[in-house]
């Protein structure tokens, strides 16, 4: 034990930090894990007393989980401080490709906490849930009808969890028809995130990779010529992780369905076309929206997300339960029987949905209305392609000579100097006040920077960015060594990977 | 002992009908840190072409080739704790897996020192 | 539009340094058929954030809420105080609006989080290790199942009758895709789980066994044994927890002989929120790290020599491993996650032991007062805080006619097991430390008025 925390933790004051006693340096400051400054015994939680049998056949443990407690001006401080060692939307532009880290509205939170939506157990009996239910209704409505398709699946956790569903959609549609056995290949673009082959081979596909062509879509005729009766379908992206539309979609559509598969659109990057293009439009027979994305539902460090599917009339018989449908007197009702919908390949988790992301989602959606949202997919292009006009004479971007981008500018490594990377970069962007870019996806493009500003930019704050990226381009290209070690000014410099992996430590242990 | 190379760059060291086979040291200088690596269970049987290994760093998890086929007969079992031999003696101490050949003639597809150097020179 | 900073004069300056007419140009690219003369017909416009409050707040009144009603609803779910601190720390900007950490320089506080999360859930669970969380304790479920087939080879798996039929099914959906044959226990309205059958059950071709404890009616398998049964033939015990306050009271399931724990965190931190988001749980051996699914965070270095911490082991992950991966899953429930270790970081094991006193408590004062109703029989010898009883009618008409009296009655089996009519007279009741005397009284005569 020292004097500065329980266990005798100190933070170690680095090589270049001056000396203080704390390790702390004024509002920048160094926080202990609960373990070194909690015990079992501390608690911040009072109870009501407690009178009562406990039963004798229960068997009890035999002492209290070592989970250390703390009260409560002591857990409000842990964990302010450990928030302030965070970056932030609410502080800062993530220019992240693909992420579409949008601002998140605090009308979300209030409607999310509305006591009709978040004290009710999803259980309880559905006529006491009317309003609930209809919120899923009504989302689902809006859902359907912004992508023109003629149902969705509302239960699916992520993104990733709706591509699973799309594809078991799509594999029940194949046993309906009776052949499944022998369509096993889905075609991938080799430019697809890693999340579409990994859920094909989860979903017991083969998968086949499609090239991209000179401009940066899928080569058509490689494409084409790859269909046949072995073929389940295409996972495709639109538009794709270029930031490029892919304009062949309907033509790709068509062929896969005459040749009898089925077409999955990864929603991931919705929200360059949100209120302007309807996907069922092209062909589309699965497609799910990322809530946390398109309809600004928080990420919250990493989840909780939410993925509900739109599905054509083809694959919306198969849909996974429960799921909300309207009554013919217009209640909503949540079937959750298979002897009601017996084509339905099963269900893919517990209850209904992310119930939490519904609300905030229809929200958004209630206040940006037909209009608003075409506004966004329309403010958001304008963002990303002024990021590409005013980068493209200093930064390589591949595809800029071919037309406009999406709602997100790709650019490469090409004209650094030798030695230097994206990855040295993106490290100096965190010095200059933003967090990194998207890099090395999608594969396609050597060192490859996607950048997605969103519609939520302002052009003064863009008008920042493209200044700090045009001097990290000309550091880069000069061969700025400085640039080797950033980042010089966050909380931590940068972090040795190779030991996290090599000596895997996950759980803390006493010293 | 006759060492061979692949366009994957393992390499294997052949002693009539049993061989050691490892990846190269370029190879390992391109995929940085190692981190981990999985070896072929004793007692496996390999056709030319199958993934028999895998290679992890911290970005990246690759697979390693079966040279030629046959009979997994040792691991490195010193890669266990480890795993960066591969990274500073990836053609010596750092070898993957010895075998028994099902068909030493299938050695005469390999590339010989001097061709896998050409290919290196040329990457 | 409050939401939208650019103004049209921004519009038109970037639009000049583009060299583009108007923002529909910069949509060149899509088909001319497929791009919308205008916005979608039929569809509303925009609206003010007072309009959209006062339709969110009118639909929000339509419910009968565990705020205003007697509350005995579990079944997966449960309905726990959550201190005020909680929700207020998590709506921090730099928690609520942060991303993956995966630039770990600008993320410590979401690491650390989840680096002490992990902890927390090992050793609540009793296990060497646990992820930094899954969607929920359903798939969570899966993803064990799945890890287990991978580890042991083999493609069998046996579910007890006490498994929550939502899980049992999703196990299902998953098992028919992957071609993994599963061999699942009906629920039997015993007064004991099914231990001895699913011992008798497990074989040399099984790759693990999966047991719920609590169960779904709230009987406590013995782990001990049922672990000892799977081990001599060479299968994982996966022991499933969707009330994580038992462990406050009863031994942890990994320290019994579980090999994978894996369960439902929504109980701490994160409340009923009619069924999502929730919070997956997962915890195991040592042995396993290179085959979990999910996100790790990892204690290392920086630069100067400071601790800190990375996500890590990430080449099992699908973003890299693609076809290869361990999982698909691509998020963890970070928030959630987050909810859930401030509240147990405020309890503390002593805490949670007081809370899991109170539970059971009220379980069985509700229990007690229950008998005493004509025609109303317990199921269960013993249970922590959720028991199921025998109705002399339908549970879930029982259920609708107690809602029409303000009072939350608990859970039909039915709703989960609707093709039994075996069990339709089966309710399940839950209480936790929220449930005061008055409601129980309130339960019991409102009981009695329903069954007279």
């Amino acid at each position: 034990m020292n004097d500065l925390n329980p266990s005798g933790w100190r933070p170690s004051l680095g090589t270049a930090d001056p000396m203080t006693k704390t390790g702390n340096r004024a509002l920048e400051l160094e926080e202990p894990l609960i373990f070194e400054i909690g015990d079992a015994a501390r608690c911040g939680v009072d109870f009501d007393a407690c009178e009562g049998e406990i039963l004798p056949g229960l068997r009890l443990r035999a002492a209290p989980v070592d989970v250390p407690g703390l009260s409560e001006p002591e857990t409000v401080r842990h964990y302010t401080r450990l928030s302030r060692q965070n970056y932030a939307i609410d502080l800062g532009l993530f220019p992240l490709g693909s992420c579409t880290m949008k601002h998140n509205p605090r009308l979300n939170e209030k409607v999310a906490r509305m006591p009709g939506f978040a004290a009710v157990h999803p259980l309880q009996p559905q006529s006491s849930v009317e309003g609930a239910l209809t919120v899923i209704a009504e989302l689902a409505d809006w859902l359907v009808q912004l992508t023109g398709m003629a149902a969705v699946a509302m239960s699916p956790k992520a993104g990733a969890h709706g591509e699973l569903c799309g594809l078991l959609a799509i594999r029940a549609a194949l046993e309906a028809r009776g052949d499944a056995a022998t369509r096993r290949v889905i075609l991938v673009p080799e430019s697809a995130h890693g999340t579409n082959p990994a859920t094909a081979a989860f979903a017991g596909f083969g998968v086949a990779t499609i090239p991209a062509g000179p401009d940066g879509r899928v080569d058509l005729a490689a494409l084409l010529a790859r269909l046949g009766p072995d073929v389940a379908g295409v996972m495709i992206t639109n538009p794709n992780t270029c930031g490029l539309f892919e304009r062949d979609l309907k033509t790709i559509a068509d062929a896969v369905h005459a040749a009898g598969g089925y077409v999955y659109c990864d929603g991931a990057n919705f929200n360059a076309i949100v209120g302007r293009v309807r996907p069922g439009d092209l062909g589309v027979d699965a497609m799910h929206i990322n809530l946390h994305k398109t309809f600004s539902t928080p990420h919250g460090g990493g989840g909780p997300g939410a993925g509900p599917v739109v599905l054509s009339a083809a694959l919306a018989p198969h849909a996974p339960l429960p799921y909300v449908v309207r009554d013919p007197d217009g209640r909503p009702r949540l079937v959750e029987s298979a002897a009601e919908r017996p084509e339905t390949f099963g269900r893919m988790c517990a209850f209904h949905g992310q119930m939490g992301m519904f609300t905030r989602a229809l929200a958004y959606i209630l206040t940006h209305g037909a209009d608003g949202l075409a506004q966004v997919s329309g403010d958001a292009v304008l963002n990303a392609n002024y990021v590409l006009a005013r980068l493209r004479d200093v930064l390589d971007a591949p595809f800029a000579k071919t037309g406009p981008c999406m709602h997100e500018a790709l650019f490469s490594d090409a004209g650094f100097a030798d030695g230097f990377s994206t990855l040295d970069l993106a490290k100096g962007l965190i010095d200059e006040g933003f967090h990194p870019m998207t890099v090395y996806f999608p594969l396609v493009v050597h060192g490859a920077m996607l950048i997605e500003p969103t519609e939520t930019e302002s052009r003064a704050g863009l008008d920042q960015f493209i200044a700090a990226m045009r001097s990290l381009a000309d550091r880069a290209r000069a061969g700025d060594e400085s640039l080797h070690t950033a980042p010089h000014f966050a909380p931590r410099r940068r972090l040795d990977e190779t030991l996290a992996a090599r000596k895997p430590r996950l759980v803390w242990t006493a010293p | 002992m006759p060492r061979y190379f692949t366009r994957d760059h393992e390499w294997i060291e052949a002693d009539g009908s049993s061989a050691r086979v490892g990846i190269t040291d370029y190879a390992q200088g391109q995929l940085g840190d190692i981190t981990f690596v999985e070896v072929p269970a004793v007692g496996a049987g390999l056709t030319k072409g199958d993934s028999a290994a895998v290679v992890d760093s911290v970005k990246a998890a690759s697979d390693v080739y079966a040279p030629v086929g046959g009979t997994v007969t040792a691991v490195n079992t010193a890669l266990e704790d480890a795993p960066d031999l591969v990274n500073s003696a990836a053609e010596s101490d750092g070898w993957l897996w010895d075998m028994d050949l099902a068909d030493p003639t299938e050695l005469n597809g390999l590339l010989d020192a001097a061709a896998y150097a050409e290919l290196v020179a040329g990457q | 539009m409050r939401t939208l900073p650019l103004t049209e004069a921004d519009r038109a300056a970037m639009l000049g340094a583009i060299g583009a007419g108007s923002i529909d140009d910069l949509f060149v690219d899509v088909p001319a058929d497929a791009l919308l003369p205008g916005p979608i017909p039929g569809l509303p416009f925009h609206a003010s954030e007072r309009a959209v409050e006062r339709h969110m707040a009118a639909l929000s009144a339509r419910a009968l809420t565990a705020d205003d009603a007697p509350f005995f609803c579990g079944a997966g779910a449960y309905h726990h105080h959550v201190p005020a601190s909680v929700d207020h720390l998590i709506q921090r900007g730099e928690f609520l609006t942060a991303y993956t950490p995966y630039q770990p320089e600008i993320a410590q506080g979401t690491l650390q989080v989840l680096f002490e999360f992990q902890t927390q859930v090992a050793r609540l669970f009793g296990c060497d290790l646990a992820n930094a969380s899954l969607y929920d304790g359903s798939t969570a479920c899966w993803e064990a199942i799945a890890m287990a087939t991978r580890v042991t080879k083999r493609s069998r798996a046996v579910l007890s009758g006490g498994l929550h039929p939502h899980y049992a099914e999703t196990a299902a959906t998953m098992a028919r895709f992957a071609g993994d044959s599963l061999v699942t226990f009906p629920p039997r309205a015993e007064s004991d789980s099914d231990d001895a059958a699913v011992i008798a059950a497990i074989d040399g071709e099984t790759a693990a066994v999966v047991v719920q404890y609590p169960d779904v009616l709230g009987r406590i398998p013995d782990l001990a044994a049922i672990a000892e049964a799977a081990h001599a033939m060479g299968a994982l015990l996966i022991a499933v927890v969707t009330e994580p306050v038992a462990l406050g009271l009863i031994e942890s399931p990994g320290t019994l002989g579980a090999d994978v724990v894996v369960g439902e965190g929504q109980a701490l931190g994160v409340g009923l929120q009619f069924g999502g988001p929730y919070l997956g749980l997962f915890a195991c051996s040592a042995k396993f790290v290179r085959q979990m699914p999910g996100r790790l965070c990892g204690e290392t270095l920086d630069a100067d020599g400071r601790r800190g911490f990375v996500l890590t082991l990430s080449t099992r992950e699908q973003h890299i491993r693609r076809e290869k991966a361990t999982s698909n899953i691509c998020t963890n429930s970070g928030l959630c996650a987050l909810a859930f270790s401030i509240h147990l970081t405020l309890l503390g094991g002593g805490g949670l032991m007081r809370m899991a006193e109170l539970s059971h408590a009220r379980a069985v004062a509700t229990a007690r007062r229950l008998e005493a109703i004509p025609g109303v029989s317990l199921i269960n010898r013993v249970w922590f805080n959720e028991f199921a009883v025998h109705l002399p009618r339908p549970a879930a008409d029982v259920v609708e006619a107690l809602a029409a009296r303000g009072v939350l009655g608990g859970v039909p089996l039915s709703r989960l097991c609707p093709d039994r009519a075996d069990l339709a007279d089966v309710l399940l009741i839950a209480a936790t430390e929220c449930t005061d005397p008055a409601d129980i009284a309130a339960l019991g005569s409102a009981l009695e008025e329903v069954l007279a």
